[in-house]
This record gives structure tokens, sequence and C-alpha cells, in this order.
């Protein structure tokens, strides 16, 4: 099982996406420069978080530009397992590879902290290892994560079974007060139509050791290893 | 002033006193330079010689502080203090302050400020790994103190956050003689090889020079000897003296030097912060032995016309400067290439113990060496010991209000309510290494790889200082001490942070040698010494001085991440156990302070053999795995302490009160050297304890969900959570 991390510069979840993939494939993931335009051979592509290009401009706008992101695509469009966390969300949205923007957070503030979420749909590739509801603990570490689209994509998304994850409180309401950052419907993770795509604000990532205080990512990563095999 | 117009700029005594220089040092100027410095000179000889990069008012009394170990590797006078964690891994770490910038502007003054001790540690051959910080804003009421909070909290997020480095712990206080002057100390520490690590001692006649980064422009000219002088009210004007601080050329810098690092091209590095590239050429050069000269119209630029002055001046950020090996130039600038970073030879070393400025091949400053750094002037100034206050007698305060009403009161005030409102705008988990998050004693991280862990935490009580600089100095390191016990971690090492006003005041300057003193004796008997630090003085605004501020940064080891503690009472918890003796210590305690209304009396002593023995219990303890749940026991006191064990856990307890004496003394007095520990298994704990020649007793059972006191008077966690975390968010939505 392989898979590929793409770095961009100012990414700096890099170490902590190995982490969660060498726990879930068994191997290292290859690492690969924004510069390249070749991605290896690879049954999994994650673009993880920090602040590529200093979040200047745009979060995820000058990354999305980047030289490897037309390699990216044309895996993605070939239906490769693809994943974008945080920054790696707003990178893909600006790519077109998702639909809709993160925009600032209601609270105009950076939010570091854990969250509940509910998996709305546990029939896709990165979530296959959950039950339908299930409520789930990650933490989210972002400044622009209110996620937006139009109402018609909206519908649209919530139709075709392509919101994934929604924050929520511990007992699974889904409401404005369990709303964190303003997201519109409460979204915190959508997949594209061929669902082989998905981009989520929350950390899998961080939730993957009893150390971390909770281990609730790691079926993530091995559905997506599941379905990859 | 054009730029070769620097030979015929007049050098006026007005010039001379807007440089900092008094008209003794002015003579010695003279005297060292043999004749009239020109302009590039004078503004060398300012920074070179302001408190803030020679230390001349303190280092008669830092050189008293106790600076050795066996696991010391570096201790003060490099970039950053290093010391060994085992495994061929050394943690490397400092703590500085950005008091003066960030009074003025805010975010950048905190954002900076944090850039440039990250700065320090990746210098030395470090990957960042955590920071922390200690922030001392104005009282609550004054009307900038919303404004200052808001600001330097999103600096900090803003830089670190950037960064990808943890920020994991730190301390925040209010208090009115910080209304003028706040305090921002950033700490970093990273981790590095034994056998990779780098230095700033020049060294090989003819080498390059060389300069990465970010380039130069005219912003924070003059910072250091901003730093170095008191505040008034137009203290405004000087915005433009703050540097303005660029978190992602800093991540590509760090990314780059590391790489850089990772071969063998390096002779000696160090970052330019204050004083830019003035300080670190001298000290390099300093430490070295070696001369200097340097191109300067090869620095690269921001903006055009810049002069020499400017150049040796600007505070600009993100910039490093070293010595590489001979003909490693070109491998080096590949990196720093693929990185889109500039590289630029700007200089050779020389035999000649001199600093020599070209500009466009023309002199354009010619400087010994030593004077202007190692030797530069030290001071002996008058000092003044602090009047003893008398202790409080327990007996003395009687219960205005109910014990639980107290509780309810001291945990919603401005000293204890909870911080979360701060620390949520840091990315705290970063890395994926966070094992104890902030909130607690201290922070842990995850030594990578292993299963060790290094805890870190900032410390000071400047109540206590004020009242006692000696005992004040001592209690801020055993708090360091206690709080990194607390999680499990053997203490190794601090950085201190001095805050202090104007040391040309006698009573001043008697509060930082009494601080010193209190420091020394703490970490000589703690074994706890220092490796690095800062000095930050001059901190008044129009006369009025803070409280003194030493402020501790402590660093321990983990050896078994299996085996450590957290605050938070367990479902397995039933005995609540008291560690350490309490003689009930009322005097500067924040239930007199804020249920009484009295600042004053005596602090709480520090007993720095109980303080040891204690400490050394409560780690084996946790190592044995006999305790998962700690506390060390500090403001507010025992019921304090215990409240927040319950909140952090979520269950609740009931508190015993004593048979005889001062209830309010035994719920609320200051008390040094305890801990409250939650274990399921207290016969063995009190055993551990008897054998040891520790106090110890049970204080009360684990349970429910309130905090109960002798199973009457009590308070639900609900409504004590609401309390303790309403108060931050509520004041900081409140309209200025």
């Amino acid at each position: 099982m392989k898979s590929a991390v793409i770095l961009f510069p100012g990414i700096n979840r890099e170490n902590d996406a190995i982490a969660a993939l060498k726990q879930a494939t068994g191997t290292e993931p290859t690492l690969v420069w924004h510069g390249d335009t070749e991605l290896p051979k690879t049954d999994i592509i994650m673009v993880p978080g920090g602040f590529s290009y200093g979040d200047y401009l745009r979060c995820g706008a000058m990354a999305a530009k980047s030289p490897i992101m037309r390699a990216v695509a044309e895996r993605a469009k070939q239906g490769v397992t693809t994943i974008g966390v945080c920054n790696g969300f707003q990178i893909l949205t600006e790519a077109g590879l998702l639909p809709g923007a993160l925009m600032r957070n209601a609270s105009l503030k950076f939010i570091c902290k854990n969250t509940h979420l509910k998996v709305e749909n546990a029939e896709t590739r990165f979530t296959n290892l959950y039950s339908a509801g299930e409520i789930v603990e990650y933490p989210v570490a972002h400044h622009d994560g209110n996620y937006f689209a139009d109402s018609d994509t909206l519908d649209r998304l919530e139709g075709e079974g392509r919101v994934v994850l929604r924050y929520c409180d511990v007992d699974g309401k889904v409401d404005p007060a369990t709303n964190l950052n303003g997201s519109q419907r409460n979204i915190a993770g959508i997949i594209n139509e061929a669902g082989n795509v998905l981009g989520m604000m929350p950390h899998p990532e961080n939730a993957i050791d009893p150390l971390h205080g909770g281990t609730d990512g790691r079926n993530l990563f091995k559905s997506m290893v599941e379905a990859a095999s | 002033m054009s730029s070769n117009d620097f030979n015929s700029t007049p050098i006026t005594p007005e010039l001379v006193k807007e440089h900092g220089l008094n008209e003794e040092e002015y003579k010695l100027v003279l005297e060292i330079m043999g004749r009239e410095p020109n302009i590039n000179e004078l503004g060398i000889f300012s920074v070179m010689w302001s408190e803030h990069c020679s230390y001349k008012s303190s280092k008669k009394w830092l050189k008293t502080l106790p600076t050795k170990a066996d696991w010391v590797i570096q201790g003060p006078g490099e970039n950053a203090g290093v010391i060994d964690i085992g495994d061929g891994q050394a943690a490397v770490f400092k703590m500085e302050s950005h008091n003066h910038p960030s009074f003025i502007e805010p975010y950048q003054g905190a954002a900076t400020g944090v850039g440039g001790i990250m700065r320090d540690v990746f210098t030395m051959g470090a990957r960042p790994v955590a920071n922390l910080n200690a922030l001392r804003f104005g009282e609550p009421d004054h009307p900038k103190t919303r404004h200052l909070l808001s600001g330097v909290v999103e600096g900090i997020g803003g830089y670190g956050n950037c960064m990808g480095v943890p920020t994991i712990g730190g301390e925040t206080n209010f208090h009115a003689s910080y209304n003028g002057n706040i305090l921002v100390n950033a700490m970093t520490v990273g981790l590095a090889d034994t056998d990779n690590i780098f230095y700033s001692a020049a060294a090989g006649i003819g080498n390059p020079v060389v300069y990465v980064g970010s380039k130069t422009g005219r912003d924070g000219i003059h910072g250091a000897t901003m730093a170095s002088a008191e505040f008034d009210d137009d203290s405004e004007e000087k915005r433009p003296t703050v540097q303005v601080g660029d978190p992602f050329t800093e991540k590509l810098l760090l990314e780059a030097c590391l790489e850089l690092m990772a071969t063998d091209m390096i002779v000696a590095i160090q970052d330019m912060g204050a004083a830019g590239l003035t300080s670190s050429s001298f000290e390099m050069a300093s430490k070295g032995g070696v001369g200097v000269e340097l191109w300067l119209d090869k620095v690269p630029m921001r903006e055009e016309g810049m002069t020499p002055y400017e150049l040796m001046l600007s505070e600009s950020q993100e910039r490093m400067l070293m010595v590489l090996k001979p003909g490693c130039e070109d491998a080096a600038k590949a990196i720093f290439d693929k990185w889109e970073l500039d590289f630029a030879v700007i200089g050779t070393l020389t035999d000649t113990k001199r600093m020599v400025l070209k500009w466009h091949g023309e002199v354009a400053g010619d400087l010994p060496i030593d004077p202007l750094a190692e030797a530069s002037p030290e001071y002996d100034r008058p000092w003044e010991p602090t009047p003893k206050q008398d202790r409080i007698d327990p007996n003395s305060i009687s219960a205005k209000v109910s014990h639980v009403d107290a509780l309810k009161t001291l945990i919603a005030s401005p000293d204890l309510a909870s911080r979360r409102w701060i620390w949520e705008q840091y990315d705290h988990l970063v890395r994926g290494n966070t094992i104890v998050r902030p909130g607690g004693d201290a922070g842990v991280v995850r030594v990578e790889g292993t299963n060790k862990g290094l805890a870190a935490t900032t410390d000071c009580t400047p109540r206590y200082v004020m009242a006692d600089p000696v005992e004040g100095g001592k209690q801020a390191v055993a708090e360091a001490y206690r709080n990194l016990v607390a999680t499990g971690a053997k203490p190794l090492a601090i950085t201190d942070n001095m805050n202090f006003g104007n040391p040309e005041r006698p009573r001043i300057m008697g509060q930082f040698v009494g601080a010193c003193q209190g420091i020394g004796e703490a970490c000589i008997a703690l074994d706890f010494p220092v490796v690095s630090g800062n000095v930050s003085l001059y901190n008044e605004t129009n006369g009025v001085g803070i409280m003194p501020t030493p402020a501790i940064g402590g660093v321990g080891l983990i050896s078994d991440l299996g085996h450590h503690a957290t605050i938070g009472i367990k479902r397995d918890d039933s005995a609540l156990i008291m560690i350490g003796a309490a003689t009930g210590e009322l005097g500067q305690s924040l239930y007199l302070k804020t249920i009484e209304g009295r600042e004053e009396g005596a602090p709480p002593p520090v007993d720095l053999g109980a303080e040891k023995r204690a400490g050394t219990l409560v780690r084996e303890l946790i190592e044995l795995g006999l305790v998962r749940t700690c506390h060390d026991i500090a403001d507010g006191g025992l019921l304090v302490t215990v409240a927040e064990m319950c909140l952090a856990g979520n269950i609740g307890a009931d508190l015993h009160l004593p048979e005889a004496g001062s209830e309010v003394a035994w719920l609320f007095g200051e008390d040094q050297g305890r801990y409250v520990i939650a274990t399921r298994d207290p016969d063995k704990v009190l055993n551990a304890a008897g054998s040891a020649n520790v106090a110890a007793v049970i204080i009360g059972q684990a349970g429910g969900d309130a905090v109960v006191i002798d199973g009457g008077d009590k308070v639900s966690l609900s409504e004590l959570r609401e309390l303790n975390e309403g108060w931050m968010p509520s004041f900081m939505a409140e309209a200025v």
C-alpha cells in the first residue's frame, strides 16, 4: 500500500500526516515537492495542513496553482483516493477538486480544540469503518474553516450524500450552538461527485494514539487503506 | 542622510544623547576610537552598549547564577542553552522578552518576539518543538488592556501557528503595575542531536561571511535602544521602530537552515535579533577572537537608498548570519535557492580583531571588536534591599464569607479564571506530539520517535517578588520545578527572563539583586541550573515601575510517557492526598487580595530542602505508576487546587476541614512545596511519604459532581465551570 504526501512551502502538519499514513499502511509515505510535475505510483494522496505560502493572498490559492497540482488533479480524476485536511481542504477547493470555499471563522479567531463530529455518510471509502451517525472526536486547528457554498450546491451535496462530517455535540446534536466556525449547515467534510476526494477541516491525524487522548481518527485512515487494497 | 555623507555628519552632544550614550560612555568611546566616531560608528556603539545588548547593569549579578550540571552541554552566552536528554539527543531552549514593542504595537511586537526566540533555538541546530509564553497585562479595567491582550494573543498565535510549532503552555497575570508597560516573554524548546549543535564563534581567517533569509529594510532601527529606555506619553510615536514579522519566511528559513545543518558546511551561525547585523557580526567575531570585513553594499536590501547606518542597525526579521567553510558557497546557496530565500556573501573573516565596514569600496566604519562586545562596560549600580514585611497571622483573618463563596469568587477572578480563551487561539497540537495540553501544570511533548517526553512551564509570582525579592526569586524557580514534577518529569534546567524597572533607581536595583540571590539559591538546592536567559530593564512609564517579574522557564524530562500525570481526577481515583506541610501562609495570597482587598504581608517562605524531598517523592510515585493525577498547590491555595482538579476531570470531591487551626489558612493559604495527588492506593502513597520524610495527609475523597466542604457546604461542578470559564470570554467580549 503506497501513499504520497504533497509538500508546499509553509505546510506544517506533514509530520502528523506521515505518522497517520504510516500507522495505517505500514509503510513510509513518499514526500512530493510542490515544484515536481510527476507523482509516483500511489494508492493514496494526502494534502496536509499548514500555511502554504503563508496563507497570503487567500488560503490555498497559491498552492492550488503549483506544478504538482496538475498531477494531483489528473490522478484524482483517475479515481485515486485523495484527502485534503485543513489547509489541504482549502487547497483542494481552490484547485476546483471540491466545491465551495473556506472563509474566516465566524469568531474571526484561530480555534484549536477537540470537537465532536457526526459521520453523516459511512459508505464512503474514507468512512466505511465507522457506522452511520457515529459521533467521533477529532481536534481542529484553523483560522479559516468556515465552509461556504451557495444553497443549490449545498442541496446537491446533501442530496448526493456528499456531506460526510458535520460539527455536533457529544450527543450528535447539530445546531448553531455546535457549529464551531460558522460553516454552512455545520459542514466539516465533503467528498467529490465520484467519491474519491475528501476535504475536511478537522485533524483525524491528531487523534491516532492513546497519548493524543483519543484514537477516533484511526478508522478514517484504515478505511482508506481497506478501500484501496 | 544620503549614503556617502557618513563622514560629514557632525557628531554633536545632542546626537550622542539621542543615541542613548551618557557623557561618561561617550568619553570611553573617544578613548577607544582614539578619534571622533562617524555616524555609523556612533550608531554601533549606541546599540552594542545599550542595556538590551550589553547587560551592563545586570551582568555583575547574572554571573552569580549557577549554570552547571552534568547534563548541561551549553550554559548562558550562546543563542540558547543546551541540555542532554539522553540517547544522543539534546533540548535547546531560551526565553526572551519583547515588552516594549508589544506595548506599542501588540500584534507585531508579540509575533516578532516569538519569531526571534524560535530563531535563537534553530540557530543552534535544533528543531523547535514547543513554544510557551509568560504575559503580564495591566488591570482588566484599564482602557488598553483588552486591546493589548487581544493583539498579543493574536500575534503569538499568528507567528507560532504558521511556523507549525505547538504553543503548549504559559501564564497570564493582570496587575495595575503593568498598565503602561506590559510584559511579553516568549520561550521556545527545540530538539537537536548532541553531535550536531551549532555555535556562534567565528573561525577561519578568509572564510566567507554569509547573509541568508529576508532582505533588510528600515524596520526596527534602534529597537534595542528603545528597549533600554523608559516609556513616556509620547512612546507610541516609536511605532516605526517595531519590526514586522513574516512567519512564512521564517518557516522557509527554518527548513533551509536545518537542511544546511545536515551537511558539513557551517563554521558558525547566529541569528540577527536585537541590533541586527551589528550585534550578530560583533558577537560572532568577539567569541571567535577574529576580525571581520563587511561589504555592506552586498547586503540584500528591501528598499532603495538605504545607508550603511540603516543596514547596520535595522532589526528586520527572519535573517541569519553565518560563516561557511571555504568553497561551500555554491552548495549552500543551492539550498537557499530551493527555499527561495536570499543568500549573499557579505564579507570575510580577518585577523585584525577589528570590524571594518565597506560601502562600495570606501571605509564606512572601522571599530575594535572586543570593547563593543565581550568587554563592554559593566556597572555596579547602587542598590537597596527591599524592606521585609511582617508575616500575616493566620488567626487574624476571620472568614467574612463562606468558604464556598470565597472559592466561587476566586475561581472567577482575573487572577484565577481559565485562560482557555487564550490558548485555544494557539495551535497546541501541530506535529502530533502534544501529550499534555495547556491548562495543566506543565505542557508535555513527546520526543519524536521515542517514548520520552519533554515537559515545559513558565512561572513567576510577581506579588511575592515585590514583597520579598529573595523569597520571590526562590519561589519562581520552585514553582517551575513543582510544575514539571507534577507531570512526572525530572526537572533539568531553567531559562530566566528578568523583567524589572529602571536599574538606576537603587530600590529597583535592589529587587534585581534580591531576585538573583533567590533564584541562585533555589537553582543550587534543586539541582536546576540556569542555561540561558534575557534581561529587560527600564520597564517603567512616567516613572512608575512594574512589579519585579523574573519569569522562569523550566524544562524537564519524562523518561517513560507510559507513566505521567495530569491534573484531572480520574475515574478510579479515590483518595485525595496533600503532599508537603502547611503552616497557613496568607501573606500576599489571592484570598487576602480578592476577598479581603489587601495586597500585603510577607509572601510564603520557600523551604528548598522540603521542596526537593517532596518533588523527588512525587516524581517517584508517578514513575512507579501509583499516581496518575497530580496538581501543585499555587495561587489560591488548596481549595482552588482541588477545584481545578475536579473541573479538569469532571469528577467532584469532598474535602475535610482540619480539627484545629484556621480554616481559612488551611483552605486558602499559599504555603509552598505542596501538591495534591489523587490515587486509588492511599496507603502505599502514605507509606512512601513516611519513608521519604515528607508530610502527607489524606485531605478528602474523590467522587460526585460537586466540590463539597466537610460533607456540607458545596458548589456543583457545572456552576464552578461556568464561573471559571466565563470570566475571560465575557471580559474580552465587552465593548471598550
